[in-house]
């Protein structure tokens, strides 16, 4: 099992939270202008990360909180967690 | 190929089981295939087999990383069904099961398809709706099922628990007789003999590293043994779909997650026939060795690591003893994780991609391997003749922008 470190509340077991997927996809200011394969990639396509990706957790049975987090999906290793403001937008491909 | 029969056991056993034939060869690569499957998993060696077999394309290779049959294949829960709810999904799913019913023939291979059945269970009165919308679908296209109730369910599984005090309570269930389980590892080895006979070189220990491409054509693939030319590449690779459609420059809408299983120790025969709950997560079925195999969902986070959080395992052994509180002091003996590549709409992409000669076949999350045979049918199909078969034409990546998404999260089980 994970141990994640909330921002707020510190270290806790991974059941006190959930996940929200890949961190920093906009949705798009103007949706009308888009065109159908944008508005796909968008609501669909994802980088799915095979090392360091930054991804999005929620405080589920704590504060609540959205925040950011910077975990390899190959050794689970958790590199960082952020707060939405201070979060990193390119992964750290050398975490030491 | 040297064919398998009562008279070469015979023959064999006179010397001592000394002297079979190795089942398929192992060359190095040519320089130049007319195509490439990247992924010597079930659906990569059944699509080498078919393209083989039924197209008439004997100078192909199965490029796999590691060893055959080595990831999903050797790492689910082997249940084989059809019961699903939409058209599309249904008939797929249907052609597949009925090529299983014919397997063990067809590569003269022993795939131990065993049709005990398979039961998907309601635990109130919405999931015995549902279900009922599913029995009837899957009747109007042609797909046995049966609505039961949950006396009916204790008829078929006498030890599974519905009078005790339990917090989803088991009001009934759907029974497809014609499901059931086929062993693992018998698929891909019979599919890659198969294939072997026909002329595939099947390339274990051979990485795919880049996707050569020029004027927007594939040319060929970058191995870990040197490049090897082709213009018709297709990638089965099952979790590692987003990294392969990456060296192409090509986005898929999928999400990589790990799913767990595990096995008991060996027992006396028990259970009969395969249990599934959506609702409290857990499927559950004997194997011919006397093992539960035990199946959960998945994790909630990607991961490429082959393995998930105990807490997934916990919650799986939680539903399975309140369904089966006789089970609670078996011990179990393996778990593992497989690395799933699941889809927006719990359906598979068998698709040509925006680079020419590039066609992928993955997106099949949990239940990919239900689908060996006909995957592998279709997708050859695909390759061959360079456009979709009309059972796989709706699960083309195009349908993530026309809108024509099939969704499945009700039929496709406990995992999502």
């Amino acid at each position: 099992m994970l141990q994640i470190t909330c921002p707020w509340c510190g270290p806790r077991d991974e059941t006190e939270f959930h996940y929200g997927g890949e961190a920093h996809i906009a949705r798009p200011s103007d949706p009308y202008a888009l065109s159908d394969e944008q508005w796909a990639d968008y609501l669909y396509m994802r980088k799915n990360t095979r090392g360091p990706h930054l991804e999005q957790w929620s405080h589920a049975a704590g504060c609540r909180r959205w925040f950011v987090v910077q975990r390899d999906t190959v050794s689970y290793q958790i590199l960082g967690t952020y707060t939405l403001a201070e979060a990193p937008r390119e992964v750290s491909h050398d975490p030491a | 190929m040297k064919k398998y029969s009562v008279f070469s056991l015979i023959r064999n056993g006179l010397s001592y089981h000394q002297n079979w034939a190795e089942a398929w060869r192992s060359p190095e690569p040519k320089a130049e295939y007319d195509a490439v499957v990247v992924g010597g998993g079930g659906h990569g060696l059944a699509t080498a087999y078919y393209l083989a077999a039924e197209h008439g394309m004997g100078n192909i290779a199965v490029l796999e990383k590691g060893w055959i049959g080595g990831g999903n294949t050797g790492r689910n829960t082997t249940i084989v069904r059809s019961n699903y709810l939409w058209d599309e999904a249904a008939h797929l799913y249907e052609w597949s099961l009925k090529l299983w019913e014919g397997l063990s023939q067809e590569l003269n291979y022993n795939v131990m398809f065993s049709q005990r059945g398979v039961l998907n269970l309601g635990h109130n009165l919405q999931d015995m709706r549902d279900i009922s919308r599913r029995v009837n679908a899957n009747r109007l296209n042609g797909i046995d099922g049966e609505l039961i109730d949950a006396n009916g369910v204790k008829k078929l599984v006498p030890m599974i628990e519905l009078n005790g005090a339990t917090r989803y309570p088991i009001h009934g269930a759907s029974y497809q007789p014609r499901a059931g389980t086929a062993r693992h590892d018998a698929v891909a080895w019979g599919y890659a003999r198969g294939a072997d006979a026909r002329g595939v070189d099947i390339i274990q220990q051979c990485e795919v590293t880049g996707i050569r491409r020029e004027d927007g054509k594939v040319v060929g693939v970058e191995t870990s043994r040197g490049f090897i030319r082709t213009p018709k590449v297709g990638v089965v690779v099952a979790g590692n779909a987003s990294v392969l459609a990456d060296m192409a420059g090509i986005r898929l809408p999928l999400e990589s997650h790990p799913l767990q299983a595990l096995v008991s120790e060996p027992m006396k025969p028990i259970l009969d026939t395969v249990v599934m709950s959506n609702a409290v997560h857990g499927y559950i079925s004997q194997s011919d060795k006397g093992e539960l195999v035990i199946g959960a969902g998945i994790d909630s986070y990607t991961g490429y690591g082959q393995r998930g959080s105990f807490s997934v395992i916990e919650g799986t052994i939680q539903a399975i003893v309140e369904m089966f509180p006789i089970f609670s002091r078996v011990r179990m003996l393996r778990q593992w994780g497989g690395i799933v590549d699941t889809a927006p709409d719990a359906c598979p992409i068998i698709s040509r991609t925006p680079v020419q000669g590039l066609y992928f076949n993955c997106g099949w999350g949990t239940g990919g391997f239900k689908a060996t045979p006909g995957s592998g049918w279709v997708f050859a199909h695909t390759m061959a003749r360079d456009e979709p078969h009309e059972l796989n034409a709706p699960f083309s990546l195009e349908r993530f922008h026309t809108g024509h998404l099939i969704d499945e999260h009700g039929a496709a089980g406990v995992a999502h």
